[in-house]
């Protein structure tokens, strides 16, 4: 029971991690520096709690703040970029983050940073955030922000034309990315009460955007999605333990050949709506009857 | 001695080349990003360094031999991970070839272990002295094989009918296709010649180095990336000049710049940074100015 509430746990992480990919995805910008932003929203809640004495909850919080300010400042020169250039610097961003962690002394450098105080209901503040998040990305689906940022992921010229601030729109996107990353970091940080440079590393941001592909970017339940069932199939595998890696590459090759645009589409949702909605009908219905 | 520097640093650099020719093309043909380029170079070092343990073949027999077999590998990447996609989903290749990568690497670990194996010496190690340089039997081996592929490919591509054919595709796959080209053959070939020249610089790592572990491919493949930008996307020249200009540039920052910190794991990331905000487009030029 324990192990399973610890592998939901990291599932949780991972969502978080997963939507602050998807965020800046909406406006197009693909980005493997979420890993280098969840380091700095880790290290820098270790630093907090550990250095500063400050509680958990604002320790976290100034974290994620810090990787924001970190987002505005790598996402100015990705206005310039896109595509597999901006793959290409943000990966170099992840790599160069890694390595001043590693040659910090501050925060132990290579060998961690260890006794970063443990947060018992870890679980409630990570799926406590998953919600904040979902009602964050169902409202934002539907006001003026979200549609410019639909817009401008669609295509960049036509918003433009429209009116839309495409700087603007891309740049908020990409910050406040970063900042969820760096939430998503600081909660991890105080769950593992030790982290390494290594932890953070370039496989763990692709990591984060298998989760979101897989899932489907269409939609931001994709990504959390994505993000739960990929950090759970590896523990259902354990049975064949020896092949679960070699699964779990196949598992996506054949999930792209047969549903590129990931598992949940804009056609599941509207399915689920569909259902929904003839559920409640059916409620609706048996109640005017029975007046 | 900085004389000495720079030939250590040209034979570096001559494999770097042979790996991001390899990303170009494939960039160039089908405007991807082949994520699993590394790992195809890792398997060659290994068929390679089998091929010679086993059948104790001289090196100039093994090394052609090695290259069909990691072009073979490429060719059954194509058929099994990239052809069976739909077109219009960009980002489902990057996924497949993630999964790609993740099967061969744990394959690689099963097979050949997480440790280093000893890569048998392929030819006498001979040191010539010109003047106040030495020269070993092994630096003339990976300049002269990596700059005979690279005229060979040249020309290949320059004045033979396939070559033509790649140019066509590379132009626009539509159009080459309206005029007569098996789009889908070139694709496959491509892959198979890119395959087969990350195979050699992969057996030629193993010379150099003395050892091959299943982890070479991450380093390498980011070292080509790297020099794919500097000599500009999709531009199989410039991956030829950025990939020495690199390698001389990594040698002479170790000699001159200061040890106490791991300036050297960054200074590649950091020279790509710099090219991708400021001159995106690479030193030598790129068709392709949006990924």
């Amino acid at each position: 029971m324990d192990y399973l509430i610890s592998v939901a746990t990291i599932a949780g992480i991972y969502i978080i991690m997963a939507l602050s990919f998807y965020l800046p995805f909406m406006t197009g910008q693909i980005s493997l520096a979420q890993a280098g932003f969840m380091s700095i929203g880790a290290y820098g809640s270790a630093v907090c709690t550990v250095k500063w004495g400050i509680p958990y909850v604002p320790a976290v919080l100034i974290g994620g703040i810090f990787a924001g300010i970190v987002g505005v400042l790598l996402g100015l020169p990705a206005l310039r970029i896109k595509g597999i250039y901006l793959l290409l610097l943000t990966l170099g961003f992840g790599e160069i983050v890694r390595v001043v962690a590693i040659n910090l002394e501050y925060t132990g450098a290579a060998e961690g940073f260890p006794g970063i105080p443990y947060q018992k209901y870890t679980l409630l503040y990570a799926y406590g955030m998953v919600l904040i998040l979902i009602i964050f990305f169902s409202r934002l689906r539907r006001s003026r922000m979200g549609r410019a940022f639909q817009a401008v992921g669609s295509d960049e010229n036509a918003a433009e034309v429209i009116g839309v601030n495409i700087i603007s729109a891309k740049l908020l996107a990409f910050s406040v990315g970063a900042f969820m990353a760096g939430i998503g970091g600081g909660i991890l940080a105080h769950y593992q009460e030790y982290i390494e440079p290594l932890m953070f590393d370039i496989m763990h941001a692709i990591e984060f955007l298998i989760f979101a592909i897989f899932g489907g970017i269409q939609i931001f339940w994709g990504p959390i999605f994505g993000a739960f069932v990929l950090t759970f199939i590896p523990e259902f595998l354990r049975a064949i333990q020896n092949w679960r890696m070699e699964l779990y590459g196949a598992l996506l090759i054949i999930m792209m050949i047969i549903r590129p645009q990931g598992v949940i589409g804009l056609d599941t949702v509207q399915v689920v709506e569909r259902l929904f909605r003839k559920a409640l009908g059916n409620v609706n219905r048996v109640k005017i009857g029975s007046l | 001695m900085i004389l000495q520097q720079l030939i250590n640093g040209l034979m570096l650099g001559a494999t770097y080349s042979l790996v991001a020719i390899g990303y170009s093309l494939i960039f160039g043909v089908l405007g991807l990003l082949h994520f699993a380029h590394g790992e195809v170079l890792m398997a060659g070092a290994f068929m390679g360094l089998y091929i010679i343990l086993w059948s104790g073949l001289p090196l100039y027999i093994a090394l052609p031999l090695a290259m069909v077999a990691t072009g073979m590998l490429g060719i059954v990447i194509d058929l099994l991970a990239i052809r069976p996609l739909k077109k219009d989903f960009h980002l489902a290749p990057l996924l497949s070839t993630i999964g790609v990568t993740i099967i061969i690497q744990n394959l690689a670990v099963k097979l050949f272990g997480g440790y280093g194996t000893r890569f048998p010496d392929a030819i006498k190690t001979v040191h010539y002295k010109i003047g106040p340089i030495l020269i070993s039997s092994i630096n003339i081996l990976i300049l002269g094989v990596s700059l005979f592929l690279m005229v060979v490919l040249y020309f290949f591509i320059a004045k033979t009918k396939i070559g033509k054919a790649m140019r066509a595709v590379s132009e626009s796959h539509i159009t080459a296709g309206f005029l007569g080209v098996n789009v889908d053959r070139v694709v496959l070939i491509t892959f198979g010649i890119a395959s087969a020249l990350a195979g050699a610089a992969g057996v030629m790592i193993g010379i150099a180095f003395h050892a091959i572990t299943p982890f070479i491919g991450l380093t390498f493949a980011l070292k080509g990336l790297v020099v794919m930008l500097l000599g500009g996307l999709g531009n199989v020249v410039g991956a030829m000049i950025g990939g020495l200009i690199l390698g001389m540039a990594e040698v002479m920052s170790i000699a001159l710049l200061p040890t106490e910190i791991n300036l050297q794991d960054i200074f590649s990331f950091g020279i790509m940074i710099i090219i991708l905000i400021f001159k995106p487009a690479g030193l030598f030029g790129s068709r392709v100015t949006q990924g």
